[in-house]
């Protein structure tokens, strides 16, 4: 994801010389190095300081530029979490806050890397759209996106590398609209970013012992697609959710108060990250399963 | 100097700055007896700074759009003098300033973005030099010519944030910035010199940082021009005035109550007598 970032960011860059990217130590590799070859005012390296990385975006928002911070989520988005809330939420400027490899895809570098409650932090900000796409083509389309809207700041959260495609041949990407990557008509997947991976997983399981599956990729987790997720509980016996990111303030409890408020009469099973900091080091897989999630484990579950 | 200052150095004259600013202060003292909250102390000790930067610097706007300069309040609690200068530049109303701090209106105790002649939302302290990095880099990209000006709390620069900015700007070289800081050595729990000695010096601080600093009596207009027009120019220019919190009203001065409070009928009579027998 982080090469298609950059290549969609070049383009949009080459087409608009307002596009920034000012980057905390840390840069997206494939394309950057022509960005900050090719446009070097362009291209700001604040170094270990994220809070101006954040004021500097807001600075040049603030005279109609478009720009990007980038950095790994957690510094991205923690940090300077005052900046992104009153430079860019309170103002309402149209600058991109891209969170890299968030979840716990850094598994083992420890907590201080994973960014398990990123949606719910962010998405409290008014203001604040989220965007996180669930494979290299999605992102490519979320990045188009972001380096053109003018409505406010997003939050966009990316993997790190090495995605699978897994998209092809799915419906246009359209932001605010949740994506059916499958349509099936027992069971409905509904997810976003890199654990999309898992989920298509467990829609291949389903299929295998005969289940009809839809698989959803809600990339805007805000503004919610409430009207496609409402859908979504009636047309399906079964919805499941399945996202890399605590049990609070994510896709899983937004989408139970949806059943609840609209009397859905479908099953509904929510998969997250545990509420709690573990101790683990692996590989994402092993600390997704240290969580609790996986594919026998969902599996298990939902059978 | 270059041409726009040597155009301007003809136009400027301290005495009339004088009246200015002593004009604001009584506007100030009035507008005190409407409201509760107005942070005095701050405004008081950043007069001349700001009267400088809108009537002396900033060049006029060109056939009735903006200013092709900028100024963001960073120390966004002594907005209360800037609001008297839009008013008087008409970019905001008296029925603006009437209706401060009430339901009806749309000035508040700091500078919200969206309001005329506010380039910036302010208030929460450290935010303002970063933003202010930001919008020098676009008018460099754009090669406007534009220059960023902005007015700096001491205490603020207690915050790290200030300083990851300090880093930037000479940094990038934007010699497009020129700052002030507003050094009245107070803040809310007391003098700063004798809670934070460490603190000082503080014109080293920023010169080590590859900033062009100059220290100056912030409450000379004369002197503040000045140490402007002198700059060199090859990177951000730092002017450290040295103010007095209060300024202008004896028992306000060096007191930190004022840092909020708002005067009495009786301290105020006394407020503008004191003004109006300086010279």
């Amino acid at each position: 994801m982080r090469n298609t970032f950059s290549e969609a960011l070049y383009e949009a860059a080459t087409k608009n010389p307002d596009v920034y990217i000012v980057v905390s130590d840390i840069s997206p590799a494939g394309s950057m190095a022509k960005f900050s070859t090719q446009y070097p005012e362009r291209f700001i390296n604040v170094g270990v300081a994220e809070q101006s990385m954040i004021g500097i975006c807001a600075g040049l928002a603030l005279k109609g530029c478009q720009p990007f911070a980038y950095t790994i989520a957690t510094f991205s988005l923690y940090r300077p979490f005052e900046m992104v809330r009153d430079d860019l939420g309170y103002q309402n400027l149209p600058v991109t806050v891209v969170g890299m490899g968030a979840g716990v895809i850094y598994s083992t570098l420890g907590g201080t890397h994973h960014t398990m409650e990123d949606i719910a932090i962010a998405g409290a900000i008014p203001n604040m759209q989220i965007v996180a796409p669930c494979d290299p083509a999605e992102c490519t389309e979320a990045t188009r996106w972001c380096a053109t809207q003018k409505n406010g700041p997003v939050y966009l959260r990316i993997g790190k590398a090495g995605e699978p495609d897994l998209t092809k041949g799915a419906e246009p990407w359209q932001f605010g609209k949740i994506r059916y990557l499958r349509r099936g008509t027992d069971v409905c997947i509904l997810t976003y970013g890199c654990i999309t991976k898992m989920a298509t997983q467990v829609a291949d399981q389903l299929q295998a012992q005969g289940k009809s599956v839809s698989l959803v990729s809600v990339h805007t987790v805000k503004p919610l697609d409430r009207v496609g997720i409402v859908e979504a509980l009636k047309r399906h016996k079964h919805v499941i959710v399945i996202e890399e990111h605590v049990p609070q303030g994510g896709l899983a409890p937004q989408t139970k108060q949806l059943a609840w408020d609209t009397q859905a009469t479908c099953r509904l099973d929510t998969f997250t990250l545990k509420d709690e900091f573990i101790h683990c080091y692996g590989s994402w897989e092993d600390l997704l399963d240290a969580h609790g999630v996986s594919v026998p484990k969902i599996l298990a579950k939902v059978a | 100097m270059d041409t726009l200052m040597k155009e301007r150095a003809n136009m400027f004259d301290a005495k009339v700055a004088k009246a200015r600013c002593k004009a604001y202060r009584r506007r100030i003292l009035d507008m005190s007896q409407k409201v509760s909250a107005l942070h005095i102390g701050g405004a008081f000790s950043c007069t001349e700074i700001v009267d400088l930067i809108y009537n002396d610097l900033m060049r006029p706007a060109v056939n009735g759009g903006h200013s092709p300069d900028t100024f963001l309040m960073s120390k966004g609690h002594g907005c209360m003098i800037q609001y008297m200068i839009l008013v008087e530049k008409g970019i905001l109303s008296q029925a603006d300033l009437d209706a401060y701090c009430t339901k009806e209106g749309r000035l508040g105790v700091h500078p919200d973005y969206g309001n005329p002649g506010i380039e910036a939302s302010t208030g929460a302290l450290g935010h303002g030099l970063s933003m202010v990095v930001g919008m020098a880099l676009a008018e460099r990209g754009r090669r406007t010519g534009g220059t960023i000006y902005t007015v700096l709390s001491d205490g603020e620069i207690q915050e790290g944030s200030t300083w990851e900015a300090i880093l930037m700007a000479s940094s990038l070289k934007l010699s497009n910035i020129i700052a002030f800081t507003d050094n009245n050595d107070f803040q809310s729990l007391g003098r700063t010199s004798l809670t934070h000695p460490s603190f000082y010096p503080l014109a080293d601080k920023f010169a080590s940082f590859g900033w062009e600093t100059v220290e100056c009596d912030g409450h000379s207009s004369a002197d503040l021009y000045a140490a402007v027009t002198g700059r060199k120019g090859n990177g951000p220019l730092m002017v450290v005035a040295k103010t007095t919190k209060g300024k202008g009203v004896s028992y306000m001065e060096n007191v930190p109550i004022w840092h909020y409070r708002s005067p009495n009928k009786d301290e105020y009579k006394q407020a503008i007598a004191e003004l109006e027998a300086q010279a």
